[in-house]
């Protein structure tokens, strides 16, 4: 088993694991947010990005619209197509499997990636991180589904709750510093005051378009908010992958 | 079957945002404000979703045991608990203080 002494499939393997298992709380949340057990599956196998993921259920568990929720969940993966182009130069996929490659591009997939500096590492730590999440979090998604849908009134479980914590713990990870901190504050207020006047699902959409001005005229550094939401070399703090490779 | 059709279209939208980075030039993308924007509204939708599933209820806000989740899902945060635990922080939070009456 040469492979597994690979730095980069080792830490792709462990964050395979860390993703995967909140798939749980994906699969959970999204059968009581009204979505069927086919639906969230989907969202699983064919979207396969957790932010965008937690957004569209997000956005339908406050009885926003599906346009509505499609907004939210397609700005929010528009981040995959930066590391799209990040990941391309650095393994410069061919043919058919510059199409695979595309979809298992995400957060974890790419950090474990830009972490490493060995070119055929960072086609391992892809590779592994991407197809590995892929398997795990869909696995997961199916098991929380099933336990979800056999819970009951999802309320007094806390199960809205969750949804909350499972944002929170999504940004969390992005807000390294102060200017983070504000845009996050901003956008939290222009939702609360557009809640009141405008159908549900729409202040999530406000917020991105405050969100997108901030971002058009301010001058922060260009891979703020970039960062994934498990962090593959959490214990490494020395080959983190922000700073380089960006 | 219309949310089936906005959900078809979100994968499909998805999928297209991540082969753009694959098939574009570089040098079209490698415009720092584009990753930028790509980046505060990360930020700006993750913390507008956080507070619209806090408090707001329909075209009403409310404040009631989700205030609890937000609290404890924080606190478990500074602690830097995996976020499988972060999201039972919540629920249990939210659950607990439904149970002590607060709806």
């Amino acid at each position: 088993m040469r492979l597994l002494q690979s730095p980069a499939v080792r830490v792709g393997l462990s964050i395979s694991i860390a993703t995967g298992l909140y798939g749980v709380s994906f699969g959970a949340l999204s059968v009581t947010s009204g979505l069927d057990f086919w639906q969230t599956m989907a969202l699983s196998l064919l979207l396969f990005s957790g932010g965008s993921q937690f957004a569209f259920i997000g956005v339908v568990a406050g009885g926003g619209s599906g346009v509505a929720a499609m907004g939210a969940a397609t700005l929010l993966g528009m981040r995959n197509g930066i590391y799209g182009m990040q990941v391309n130069a650095l393994l410069q996929p061919r043919g058919w499997l510059r199409f695979a490659a595309a979809h298992v591009t995400i957060d974890e997939s790419t950090a474990t990636s830009t972490g490493q500096t060995d070119p055929l590492e960072q086609k391992r730590g892809f590779w592994t991180a991407g197809l590995g999440i892929f398997v795990l979090w869909n696995l997961f998604t199916a098991v929380g589904a099933l336990a979800g849908g056999a819970l009951g009134d999802p309320k007094q479980w806390g199960l809205d709750g969750a949804a909350v914590a499972a944002f929170l713990g999504l940004l969390w990870p992005r807000l390294k510093g102060r200017e983070p901190v504000a845009i996050a504050v901003v956008c939290a207020l222009a939702t609360v005051l557009a809640v009141p006047f405008v159908p549900a699902g729409v202040p999530i959409l406000v917020a991105a378009v405050v969100a997108a001005a901030i971002g058009w005229f301010s001058h922060g550094r260009s891979d703020e908010g970039l960062e994934p939401d498990v962090d593959p070399y959490a214990e490494h703090p020395h080959t983190h992958h922000s700073g380089d490779a960006k | 079957m219309t949310l089936w059709m906005w959900l078809l279209l979100s994968c499909l939208l998805a999928y297209g945002w991540k082969l753009l980075g694959y098939l574009v030039p570089a040098s079209v993308l490698r415009d720092p404000r584009m990753s930028r924007i790509a980046g505060t509204m990360t930020i700006g939708l993750l913390a507008s979703l956080t507070i619209v599933n806090t408090v707001a209820s329909g075209q009403a806000l409310a404040l009631d045991a989700r205030l609890g989740a937000l609290a404890a899902a924080g606190i478990a945060l500074v602690f830097r608990a995996p976020f499988l635990v972060v999201v039972l922080a919540g629920a249990g939070a939210a659950a607990g203080l439904r149970l002590l009456g607060w709806n």
